[in-house]
């Protein structure tokens, strides 16, 4: 199947390792993977921040971009809630198939084991849009709990929202702090050496506020693990 | 003071944060099990939403009807554009009942328009009889809840007012005790005042039956033994038929409380002679509502039938608490009713208090789109109330360079991205004190893309 | 009425039709298709005792009145009019009331003794409809003690069920769950507010 990869302005600049694991998996299961570099951003940002005026314009762009694939993969729940949510406002019906990266390979590819080892203690996180969003289910796990050598735990009050929110963490910085430091006392009771979800916004969050307290507990992208051969 | 700077000072308050977090992780659990028993709960919603719907969205036809049934039944229909009016009514009707007292129900809509300061101006004193409402009007406090409106005190607080403001002495901390104390208190006024106040849960067009949901009976008391009844009742309280009550009493109880049924549900129509009021009147209440309603996103929102799941699954509510949102009504749904139902420029930041996290709008009874309705004010509020001319201008920004893959390319080779980001109010600022800041590595991904 | 206040009505009208011009089509669905199903005795008596009330299955109902009115201590008792005879008589003073007794007279009673319009099964819940034998509101709410009758025939399935019963009825209705409750302390539950502290059913085989 011939894929296009909406990687995302976040992982493109800030977290490329997500959009590297994401190509490596789909390759490895023999998939081809395109990139269509005249893409920038979803708008998700400024649509969510009240800019609807601004967000419109970068939507039509996407439409243009990814408009002529079958399919679309992206690993981020977070912006694929936002072409499949408020596209349909903001661009009519010419919305692109967009799929996040666990709902393409086990609700579409039909695969749940990927080929991946992984021998860490790992806890993964629920992000609010791939949770209720998208309603991915228990896809991300499934794809988790077939990877070799990885010990899975569960986290504690997983649905809860990490408190990052876009602007949220910053227009109300002091509840979204609030937020985080309960999601990290969450992760830490794990004992997981690595917390990991599909969205990197989340994870940057997260991970800042595991690093500030240099709780040696890592962040990964699922597609990292997934991407992962030991 | 606006919400953020709210939220900052009650985050401080260990114990209401300690009471909330009990309080909402209890009710939700409670919730998810009797939610649970319920085969057919998904298409329940669609229910409930739609007999919210066919009313609001034919809602002069319902009022109309709704209006000749209750005064069939001999009620007396009254009508009150805004707040002010509502009170003046409330405070006519109660000197014309001979009283200077009445004894009043748990009711939002009157929280709402602040009634007890209203009747107090005129020399009229309401007692509140809801154990909750009780506790914080002797504390000269607000509601933090819709549901457990003093959820944020103490045991031991409650136990110190009840000494001092009741005459009790030697009472204990044990809530059986106090709330024995508070039926003392309260027994002499239901027997004695003879003008009831109550809001109203839902109002039957078709039959003129009004329904009041509640648990300790004050409803009840307070609806039955007095002479006279005044229900204030927000105008979209009104469902079209008699059946859809069987939708409604089977969302609203499993929703609010957690439980199957709240121990007492009671419907009346108009008088019924030998039981109960001898007169009625029932005031419908716009104050915005109709302003509410002329927005067809944001009208969604007065499908709220005020069970308050929201409230109890928001983790911004559970850490900031109800006063925080500055409003009668707190949670998800006050952050998109405040802005509404008063004007949008006093709640501009109500909006933006939430993280979109969706869980208000997976429990929501009658499917109110609670994230999506945020999303529009929050643009309602740029376009109508303008944006701090910084944010504007970095958003602008920000538009023009994702507008162009040359800029984008040329901004992130800079490290510009990342550092227009620093003066935004975008998600790539202002890291605070509890996270380190995100690093941009040296190579984006379309530069390891280009180098395969 | 008023001026002003009609002034108010037209005005909200109004405002209602004007906001509102951008529906075209009104869902109209006709409501639920309700029927009142019969529900499971055993199901009601666990359900209700879940409120911790006392849930009494006899096929002797004037014995089971009087045991649980003489376990809690009670003399002076409500009776309703339409009372069935033997449960009068299971009461060792029953107050009628006929002419209506006053508030004060009410509250100072040891309980009250009633049947109910239906009951339903899967909410633990006791219908009151001002019916014969049920009397009118104020008498199941200021004694503290509620010895609430329900033969099995009379129980219903769930919540619409009742609804379909109680038809388009224009008494006062009330859906009692168990005795008054709150919670509004520390979210600890206290049984016995306002209403009847006690509420005793007995289920009539």
């Amino acid at each position: 199947m011939r894929i296009a990869l909406f990687v995302t302005c976040l992982n493109d600049t800030f977290a490329p390792s997500a959009g590297r694991a994401t190509v490596e998996v789909l390759e490895r299961l023999g998939h081809e993977v395109v990139f269509p570099e005249e893409q920038t951003c979803c708008g998700q940002m400024h649509a969510n921040t009240g800019y609807a005026d601004l967000a419109a314009p970068l939507a039509r762009r996407f439409a243009r971009v990814f408009g002529g694939f079958d399919a679309v993969v992206s690993p981020s729940a977070s912006c694929v809630a936002m072409v499949r949510g408020q596209y349909p406002g903001l661009v009519g019906e010419t919305v692109p198939n967009v799929y996040e990266l666990s709902e393409l390979l086990v609700d579409v590819l039909g695969v749940e084991d990927v080929g991946a080892t992984f021998a860490h203690r790992v806890t993964y996180h629920p992000t609010c849009h791939g949770l209720r969003g998208l309603g991915l289910g228990d896809a991300p796990l499934r794809l988790l709990r077939n990877v070799r050598e990885i010990e899975l735990v569960e986290l504690p009050e997983a649905e809860t929202c990490c408190g990052f929110g876009g602007t949220f963490a910053v227009k109300n910085a002091d509840t979204s702090a609030a937020m985080l430091t309960d999601k990290l006392r969450c992760v830490l009771d794990t004992g997981a050496d690595v917390c990991t979800a599909g969205d990197s916004s989340c994870l940057l969050h997260i991970g800042g506020g595991l690093r500030r307290q240099r709780a040696g507990v890592r962040t990964l992208h699922l597609a990292e693990i997934l991407a992962s051969t030991g | 003071m606006s919400f953020p700077d709210a939220a900052r000072v009650e985050l401080d308050k260990a114990q209401q944060r300690r009471n909330l977090r009990k309080a909402t992780t209890t009710i939700r659990a409670k919730r998810a099990a009797v939610v649970a028993e319920v085969p057919d709960w998904e298409p329940l919603r669609d229910e409930g939403a739609r007999v919210k719907d066919e009313a609001l969205h034919d809602l002069a036809t319902h009022l109309e009807r709704l209006e000749v049934a209750v005064t069939a039944a001999g009620g007396t229909v009254h009508w009150a554009r805004d707040a002010a009016e509502a009170n003046a009514l409330v405070a006519r009707l109660t000197r014309a009942a001979g009283s200077d007292e009445i004894i009043k129900v748990k009711s939002m809509a009157t929280d709402e328009i602040g009634l007890n300061a209203a009747l107090a101006a005129e020399g009229i004193t309401a007692h509140e009889t809801d154990l909750a409402e009780l506790i914080v009007a002797l504390a000269g406090d607000r509601p933090s809840h819709i549901l457990v409106p003093a959820i944020h005190r103490n045991r031991a607080e409650i136990r110190d007012l009840f000494e001092a403001e009741l005459g009790e002495t030697g009472l204990s901390t044990d809530p059986a005790a106090l709330t024995a104390a508070a039926r003392r208190h309260l027994r002499e006024r239901f027997l004695r005042v003879k003008v009831g106040v109550s809001g109203a849960n839902f109002a039957v067009a078709e039959t003129g039956t009004v329904c009041v949901v509640e648990s300790e009976g004050n409803g009840r008391m307070c609806t039955t033994l007095p002479d006279t009844l005044i229900t204030v009742m927000g105008i979209e309280k009104v469902i079209p038929r008699h059946a859809d009550l069987a939708t409604m009493l089977t969302l609203l109880p499993r929703s609010s409380t957690g439980e199957r049924m709240n121990p007492y549900t009671s419907l009346w129509t108009g008088v019924t002679p030998g039981d109960g009021p001898r007169d009625f009147h029932l005031i419908l209440l716009d104050n915005g509502r109709t302003a509410t309603l002329a927005d067809p996103v944001g009208r969604d929102a007065l499908r709220c039938i005020r069970c308050s799941a929201c409230l109890n699954s928001c983790p911004v509510y559970e850490r900031a608490g109800g006063h925080a949102y500055g409003n009668t009504y707190p949670g998800p749904i006050g952050a998109i009713l405040a802005p509404q139902l008063a004007e949008l420029r006093d709640h501009t930041a109500l909006p933006w208090a939430s993280s979109l996290c969706g869980a208000c709008y997976e429990v929501c009874p009658v499917k109110i789109d609670i994230p999506t309705i945020l999303v529009h004010l929050r643009s309602r509020v740029v376009r109508e109330q303008g944006a701090p001319p910084s944010e504007r201008l970095a958003m602008e920004a920000m538009a023009r360079v994702f507008a162009s893959r040359r800029r984008y390319e040329a901004a992130q080779r800079g490290a510009r991205l990342a550092g227009l980001a620093a003066h935004l109010p975008g998600p790539l600022r202002t890291w605070s004190g509890v996270r380190e800041p995100p690093q941009a590595p040296r190579r984006t991904f379309r530069d390891w893309w280009r180098s395969r | 009425m008023a001026q002003p206040l009609s002034a108010a009505r037209q005005e909200i009208l109004a405002r209602i039709r004007a906001a509102t011009t951008d529906v075209t089509s009104i869902s109209i669905h006709h409501g639920r298709k309700l029927t009142a199903r019969p529900g499971d005795p055993g199901l009601l008596a666990q359900r209700v005792a879940d409120y911790r009330a006392t849930v009494t299955r006899t096929d002797d109902v004037a014995g089971a009145i009087a045991a649980l009115l003489a376990e809690h201590g009670a003399r002076r008792v409500a009776a309703p009019p339409g009372l069935p005879a033997d449960w009068l008589a299971a009461i060792p003073e029953a107050v009628r009331d006929e002419p209506p007794l006053a508030h004060a007279e009410l509250a100072a009673l040891d309980g009250v003794v009633t049947g109910c319009a239906h009951a339903i099964a899967e909410t633990g819940t006791i219908t009151l409809d001002g019916g014969p034998g049920q009397g009118r509101r104020a008498l199941t709410l200021l004694p503290d003690l509620h010895v609430c009758v329900v033969r099995a025939d009379q129980v219903l399935a769930d919540v619409p069920d009742s609804i379909a019963a109680l038809g388009d009825t224009t008494r006062p209705v009330t859906f009692v769950s168990g005795p008054s409750a709150t919670s509004d302390i520390e979210l600890e539950r206290v049984e016995g507010v306002h209403g009847p502290r006690r509420l005793a059913v007995v289920l009539a085989a």
